[in-house]
């Protein structure tokens, strides 16, 4: 379970967080929404342990941020940043053993756990070899998701995972990312502008605006049961495209 | 441990280096035709009478360098001529005689031979046919065509007192600045050969009168000081070694100015090597000569201990410097601007200031080396580092790395092309500026570069360029070999 409890966060005397609630349950997948601007970016830092906050918590499984050094918070969060955000000068699986190298893991350990991860992404077993040059966004976000998970973590965290991709690869990718996540099993939030994402993957979606929680809850709820105008207008403004009868 | 047998090399290296230096006689010389072949007299000379063995290193850059050589120990003795010695390192253009010259350079643990028996002297020197032209006959005559005439003095002369400043005062001559040109003294030749100027400053004795049939101007009004040739030697050297010094004072009185003009004809028309000019002299077998070959690797290997150690330090210090300067901007501006104010200063200067500190020989070249490389790898570390995008170190954070982890697997391989490349300038710079290390005798490439200069000798000239080329050619190389070891597959271009 990943918990965020009241968290508030100044930056030059501006408010930039204000008592942020966000809980997602053990095995669930939560979406975090909102436009650029919106703090959704600050408060992932956050989670990630990458920046201080003022006030507030973090918990996983009802252990607190603040009591882990950076090192075991990042074991117990895996990350996939946007576009996968693998290093560019070592290949697919030096990328996704990095860190269970540096913690001192046997190479039979890291093959078996790379093997059991390929299988449950569906990477071609060739890719592992590829740099992230040779790549293809799809494969990019295999790998990244196969990096985050790795150490095995508590929580998953996922910065824009679709941004980057052509809307056709986006559409299967979105269910393939559907069902890594349920082999996964793992407790998931995601960081979108997406309202469409953010539907189709997560349970649950917390919208946020101008640092504070606009309202939380399904997209049903945000759909029926609006906390305010700001709610309809996002929702409203994310359906683009006119329907047939409009054009008539 | 890998560390710890670097350190090991160089210390070791750098001990055997001083050892060697200590327990011979070192011979320095100036880096014209004169000064080869008398340095080669006095080496001769004591390797005839001793078993110690003598270190020769001629060719050096300037009085100044080889004064601070003798101050310091880095070298015992050389010739020098009695004007220089009152006027460049006295600073007392008074003093004329032997004796009062002897004295006053005895406060400095120093002492001098009695007269070799010639007088080179400052003249100032014209094609014949020009001084036919204008009817000169002394350097008065100058003074009617003083705004049109041009002319090219050699740097010692424009700027020592008994030279340009006071020849101009005591002729009141007034030429034009413009037409005053500064140049290398072997070049002031080649450009009055071919008629790009018309006037330059000679030494007496100098061959190259004879063979471009060139005038000297008569010194009236006894203007230049008398310039007797001497051996200059540390009092400790002379007290150490008596029987070398004995000998080098048999030759006394010995060699006239004739005998000295004919000897520097030999060298600088008929291309005959010094060594063999002074042992035809001595009446002994001219020294073993060693073949180009034996000369270039020789050259070759201090050529390649200079480069390498220059290096190795710049690679040593210039990447944490780099490394520093990303971190803590204004420690970083700092470092940035005095590595490249470093750069600016020219490298003949640099090693002047080297001197006092480190004396001559390979020390102050290697300093200057050091330092010469350092700008392209700190710059080149500082700019690769600051083009990392920072999402990748963001991400290598919220992964868990550590700083030290960041830096060494993240950072430094996205880095590397650039870095690599820092490095790449260095050692080319490196291997250029090496060359002039041979002005403070230290050797390399440069030993050949500065004596065929002297002798206006092409053929020696190319004995330490081509090599030189050479080794930078070899350096790229290298380098690319380096560039597929060293930088991560991922940043490659696709073969």
């Amino acid at each position: 379970m990943l918990e965020l409890q009241s968290i508030n966060k100044n930056f030059e005397g501006r408010s930039v967080l204000a008592d942020v609630n966000l809980t997602v349950p053990k095995g669930a997948t939560h979406a975090l929404i909102g436009s650029s601007g919106s703090g959704k970016t600050t408060l992932l830092r956050i989670t990630l342990g990458l920046i201080p906050f003022d006030k507030g918590y973090v918990k996983i499984n009802d252990q607190a941020l603040l009591s882990f050094t950076p090192v075991e918070w990042a074991d117990r969060i895996g990350y996939v940043p946007q576009d996968g955000g693998l290093f560019p000068h070592i290949s697919a699986k030096s990328n996704i053993a990095l860190i269970a190298r540096l913690r001192g893991w046997r190479k039979s350990r890291i093959d078996d756990r790379v093997e059991e991860l390929r299988k449950l992404v569906d990477l071609d077993p060739e890719i592992l070899t590829h740099f992230p040059r040779e790549m293809s966004g799809g494969q990019k976000q295999r790998v990244a998701i196969m990096r985050a998970a790795m150490m095995d973590p508590a929580v998953m965290l996922l910065d824009e995972p679709m941004a980057a991709l052509d809307p056709l690869i986006r559409r299967s990718l979105q269910q393939e990312l559907k069902s890594i996540f349920q082999r996964l099993g793992k407790t998931v939030l995601l960081v979108t502008h997406d309202l469409g994402e953010a539907v189709y993957l997560a349970e649950q979606i917390t919208l946020l605006h101008e640092g504070r929680v606009v309202q939380a809850g399904s997209y049903r709820d945000l759909l029926l049961q609006p906390a305010n105008p700001f709610v309809s207008q996002f929702i409203n403004a994310q359906r683009t495209l006119p329907d047939a009868e409009a054009l008539q | 441990m890998k560390r710890a047998s670097i350190a090991a090399i160089v210390l070791g290296s750098l001990a055997s280096g001083a050892a060697c230096a200590a327990d011979s006689i070192v011979i320095g010389g100036k880096i014209f035709t004169e000064s080869y072949i008398l340095g080669e007299m006095a080496a001769q000379t004591i390797e005839a009478s001793s078993q110690v063995p003598v270190t020769r290193k001629l060719g050096m850059g300037s009085t100044g360098i080889l004064f601070e050589g003798l101050k310091s120990g880095a070298i015992d003795l050389y010739p020098d001529y009695t004007g220089t010695l009152a006027e460049a390192i006295l600073k007392r253009p008074e003093l004329k005689s032997l004796d009062a010259i002897r004295q006053a350079l005895s406060d400095m643990g120093l002492t001098i031979s009695g007269s070799l028996g010639f007088n080179d002297t400052y003249a100032l020197a014209v094609k014949e046919e020009f001084a036919e032209r204008h009817g000169l006959r002394s350097i008065g005559d100058l003074i009617p065509i003083e705004a049109t005439v041009r002319a090219a003095f050699s740097y010692e002369f424009m700027d020592r007192k008994d030279g340009y400043p006071g020849l101009i005062d005591s002729y009141h001559l007034g030429f034009n600045p413009q037409k005053i040109n500064r140049m290398e003294h072997t070049l002031s030749f080649q450009a009055i050969e071919q008629n790009a100027v018309d006037l330059i400053d000679v030494y007496s004795t100098d061959a190259k009168i004879k063979k471009l049939n060139l005038r000297l101007l008569k010194d009236d009004h006894n203007y230049f000081p008398v310039y007797q040739a001497v051996w200059v030697a540390r009092k400790s050297f002379v007290e150490k070694h008596p029987r070398e010094w004995q000998a080098l004072l048999g030759l006394e009185g010995k060699i006239s100015e004739q005998t000295m003009l004919d000897m520097n004809a030999q060298a600088d028309i008929q291309k005959i090597a010094f060594g063999k000019i002074a042992a035809q002299f001595l009446g002994a077998a001219a020294p073993a000569a060693h073949g180009w070959l034996h000369e270039v690797a020789r050259r070759t290997k201090e050529h390649l201990w200079l480069v390498g150690v220059s290096l190795l330090f710049s690679v040593l210090v210039g990447i944490p410097l780099g490394v520093t300067a990303v971190r803590y901007h204004a420690a970083g501006q700092a470092i940035l601007l005095s590595s490249a104010v470093v750069q600016t200063v020219p490298s003949l200067a640099l090693l002047c200031f080297l001197i006092p500190v480190f004396g001559v020989g390979t020390k102050p070249a290697l300093a200057a080396l050091c330092l010469y490389s350092l700008l392209p790898v700190v710059l080149n570390t500082f700019t690769g580092i600051r083009a990392v995008n920072p999402i990748h170190l963001e991400n290598a954070r919220a992964f868990g790395l550590n700083r030290r982890q960041v830096l060494f697997r993240v950072v430094l391989p996205l880095a590397s092309p650039t870095l690599l490349a820092g490095i790449k300038t260095a050692t080319i710079v490196s291997i250029g500026t090496a060359t002039l290390a041979a002005l403070v005798g230290a050797g390399g490439y440069g030993a050949p570069i500065v004596s065929g200069l002297s002798l206006n000798d092409v053929p020696t000239i190319l004995t330490g360029a081509v090599p030189a080329a050479l080794m930078a050619l070899v350096a790229h190389g290298i380098f690319e070999v380096l560039g597929i070891l060293l930088i991560p597959a991922g940043l490659r271009r696709r073969p």
